[in-house]
This record gives C-alpha cells, sequence and structure tokens, in this order.
C-alpha cells in the first residue's frame, strides 16, 4: 500500500534520513522505534509530505506521491496525528472535528463519520461544545486522533500518541488504535512506547540515526536481544 | 521540621477545584513522587507551591517559612525550583548561555556564572554540547538542559514536571541514574511522573492525586496495590510495560 525507498532528509547540512526504505501494507498495524532523535517524525513527516526529500521515492497505491503538497496527500488517504496533538485550543471539539474535514470526499460523509467518532470516544460528544484548550491530556488526544479520522484515512499514521498520559489511558488509546485496524484502517505508528507498541503491531522497523537498523514481526524484534537491550532497558 | 509544607492547600478555577484540601510534607533529602491521572491537578498544584498561583485556601511553609506573596522568582531565591512539562529554553542561545542565566541567580558575576554553569554542565552530560544552540539538541538533550538550568540556581529542593516524558525506557534508565546523583548531593526532590518506571525506581513515598484531591500516600509498592490508585490511574495490566 505505502513504499518508501531510500528517502535522504535534510535539516540544513545536518542529515537525519539516511536512505530509509520501508513498506505498509493493506491492513497491517507497522511501528517505528527508535531513540529521540533517530528519525522517526521525520519518515512521518516526509511521507505528509510535509518534508521534502532530497533523495526519493515515496508510493502510494499505484501512486508517486512525494512530488505532492501535504493537503493532496491527505486527500488521497494518508493522514498524520502529529506529536503533541496540535489542536485549536480556541476552537471547540466540534468545530476541531470539523477541521478535519475540510476537502470535499470528507465533507460530503462528515455527518457519518462524526457519528463513528462519537462511537469511539464517546467523551468527544459529551464535551462537542467545550473549547478544545480546556480538554485534559488524554482528551485532547482523544480529539487529535478523531480530528484525524474525519479526514477519512485509508493510512493513519500516529506520531507518540501515548505521550504525557497515565498508565491507564495509554492502555485506552492503544486499545483504540486496534479498533480502528480493526474496523478497516491501515497504521503506521512511531511511539516511544516500545513495549505497548510491538506488542500490538504486525511489524515493526528500528530507526537507529537516521537507518533501518532492523525489521520484523512485532513479537520477534520483542524478543530480540538488542531492542530488549536498547529500547526496553531490560 | 519538614523542608516544604502544605497544609490543607486548595485553587479553584471558577467552579473548578483543581486542587482541593491537600496536605502532605516533604524532609529534607526525600524524593516523593506525585502519581494521577491527566487533568488532576499535578500542574496546578506545583504552580500552587512554587507561586505561579496564589492558594485560594491553605498554608505552603518552605524551611519553616510561610510563603505568601511571593513571586516565583523570590520563591527561586530561596532555594526552591521547577522545571517545566513543555521545556522552554532560551531556543536562540547555546547551552551554556541558557545556563548561565540560571547561574545568575546566585551570582552578579557573569564570570563566576560562567564557571559554576560550565560545572552543570558537565554533570548533566552535556559538556560536549555547551556551544550547540538549544534549537538544535535532541528530546532528551533538551531535558538536561531544563534540568540543568534549575540545578544551576542552586536550590535545595527541585520539583520536576514530566522530565521522563517522551523518552525511550532505556533514556528514562539513564535519567533516574542522573537524578540519584543529584540527590545524592542533598538535593531534594519533588517529582511529578507519569512513567512509572521512574516513578518507582526514585521515590521513597508517593503521593497520589484524583479531582484534585490527595486519595493515598504511602511507599511506591504499596500505592501500587491501592484498589483506588488501579482503578483512577494505572488500569488492571499496570506492571506489563
Amino acid at each position: 500500500m505505502l513504499r518508501v525507498k531510500g528517502i535522504e532528509v535534510f535539516y540544513g547540512d545536518l542529515q537525519a534520513l539516511r536512505g530509509v526504505s520501508l513498506e505498509v501494507n493493506q491492513g497491517e498495524i507497522v511501528s517505528i522505534v527508535g531513540s529521540n532523535g533517530a528519525g522517526k517524525s521525520t519518515t512521518l513527516m516526509t511521507i505528509s509530505g510535509i518534508r521534502k526529500p532530497k533523495q526519493w521515492e515515496i508510493q502510494f497505491g499505484q501512486e508517486s506521491i512525494h512530488p505532492y503538497p501535504s493537503s493532496k496527500i491527505v486527500s488521497l488517504g494518508i493522514v498524520q496525528i502529529p506529536e503533541g496533538r496540535q489542536l485549536f485550543p480556541t476552537l471547540t471539539v466540534m468545530e476541531n472535528l470539523e477541521m478535519g474535514s475540510q476537502f470535499p470526499k470528507a465533507k460530503k460523509v462528515r455527518k457519518e463519520t462524526t457519528g463513528w467518532v462519537f462511537k469511539l470516544f464517546p467523551r468527544l460528544e459529551e464535551m462537542k461544545n467545550q473549547l478544545a484548550g480546556t480538554l485534559s491530556g488524554g482528551e485532547q488526544q482523544m480529539l487529535a486522533i478523531g480530528r484525524g479520522l474525519m479526514s477519512c484515512p485509508t493510512l493513519l499514521m500516529l506520531d507518540e500518541p501515548s505521550l504525557g498520559l497515565a498508565p491507564i489511558l495509554v492502555k485506552a488509546i492503544f486499545d483504540i488504535i486496534k479498533e480502528i485496524n480493526q474496523q478497516g484502517t491501515t497504521i503506521l505508528l512511531v511511539e516511544q512506547n516500545v513495549f505497548h507498541s510491538l506488542t500490538l503491531s504486525h511489524r515493526g522497523y528500528v530507526l537507529e540515526n537516521g537507518s533501518i537498523a532492523m525489521s520484523g514481526t512485532g513479537q520477534d524484534l520483542l524478543k530480540n536481544q538488542h531492542i530488549r537491550q536498547s529500547y526496553l532497558g531490560l | 521540621m519538614s523542608l516544604l509544607e502544605l497544609k490543607g492547600v486548595s485553587k479553584n478555577f471558577g467552579g473548578l477545584k483543581a486542587v482541593n484540601q491537600v496536605s502532605f510534607s516533604l524532609e529534607e533529602g526525600e524524593i516523593l513522587g506525585i502519581i494521577g491521572p491527566n487533568g488532576a491537578g499535578k500542574t496546578t498544584l506545583f504552580n500552587t507551591i512554587t507561586g505561579f498561583y496564589k492558594p485560594d485556601e491553605g498554608e505552603v511553609w518552605f524551611e519553616s517559612e510561610r510563603l505568601i506573596a511571593l513571586k516565583p522568582h523570590q520563591i527561586c531565591k530561596k532555594g526552591m525550583v521547577r522545571t517545566f512539562q513543555i521545556v522552554k529554553p532560551f531556543l536562540e542561545l547555546t547551552t551554556l548561555e541558557n545556563v548561565v542565566i540560571a547561574a545568575l541567580n546566585r551570582t552578579e558575576n557573569v564570570q563566576e556564572a560562567k564557571t559554576r554553569a560550565l560545572k552543570t554542565i558537565e554533570f548533566v552530560g552535556l559538556k560536549d554540547k555547551a556551544e550547540t544552540l538549544a534549537t538544535g539538541l535532541t528530546l532528551p538533550h533538551r531535558k538536561r538542559l531544563e534540568l540543568a538550568r534549575a540545578l544551576a540556581t542552586e536550590p535545595k529542593l527541585l520539583l520536576l514536571d514530566e522530565v521522563m516524558a517522551g523518552l525511550t525506557p532505556t533514556e528514562v534508565d539513564e535519567l533516574i541514574r542522573l537524578l540519584k546523583e543529584v540527590n545524592k548531593k542533598g538535593i531534594t526532590i519533588l517529582l511529578i511522573e507519569h512513567v512509572m518506571r521512574g516513578v518507582m525506581a526514585l521515590s521513597q513515598r508517593v503521593v497520589v492525586l484524583n479531582y484534585g484531591e490527595k486519595i493515598a500516600e504511602g511507599v511506591p509498592e504499596e500505592v501500587v496495590k491501592n484498589r483506588q490508585v488501579i482503578e483512577a490511574y494505572l488500569g488492571e495490566e499496570f506492571g506489563n510495560a
């Protein structure tokens, strides 16, 4: 479904990605794990078209998407939930959700999608007229995911959805991601919570200093000695 | 006499009781963890202790002195300093310059502040980043810079607001080692943290907040078995990660 081939990304002189290749197949949950600064967020932003690679090829279905602006990439079905939520704090919950469905394809089914989002997150329906800035951390994360779903993604990319959440909510967020996947959305996940994300994922990639150091099924990676030492601290 | 003592502290926002009648004390040299669900009032409590907010009720005592109507910088001078959940370095200044500014809390001599700042930077493991602009630091390094800035003010009590968020377990372990070193220097630590790996490894006692109220207090091993704490905060499957 998504094929990234040898992308190289620079911030000024600093090379953030060194020939990163990865694939995501339809229906999968794939996670990218690695230390801070390894290039995980940059990988997602490059797929989204926010960062432009120097060396490239990114294919989505049969199409080469890397020349497209990020707005076009969203309308093709690739949606990123940014790290740190990035909501509109002075808009209501409902208005934030509507912001996720501004382009024609998503707007047409806005009512149905809203219904689905409220079914996944009943709390958001209760708070639909409240300003996003007044929500707690967990509620804001739910809204960020809900807003992403409003764009009708076929591939949903999440950047650290568990950041700053209480343990009980971390579990709840991972359960929701699993449910979204089971209802047909493919997932590409970036997480510091290596244990939870590899447990949930069909496959995973380990990113180190801008290159893919390892890949495999979630279960195999969890058993790997290097991963256990370097990322799980076992 | 405790180093820090809270007596029935409350802070309201309109009709919302963000912090409700919270009391606890902190002994010199101790590490106390504060945990609780998102929105439980943990950061509001920090803001109230450190003078960013004025409590609506109750008293905050530091070194046998009641803190009334003091500004954050005055409280910092007294030896109490906090870090921020979202780190806020001066992005266009170098690591060293950021820490020098903090060191000026204890000396007016810039050269002396620089010497102290360099020592602090070395202590937190950022020596080779001294001349790097803060904007070019990775998240774990920014968190260390935030810690260095707090330490350079030479506190007796250090309040840490989620310094471990966003770190991998291995990075968390490195930070745990560093904070133990900080504590060994005689600095008392009060930490808000969701990363239970860090809370369990560091805290001698834990206070649990829920809806602004203290619902439990005790040694970490007991607190994590508390039914109310499991239901409100940890979840049934705690222990897996």
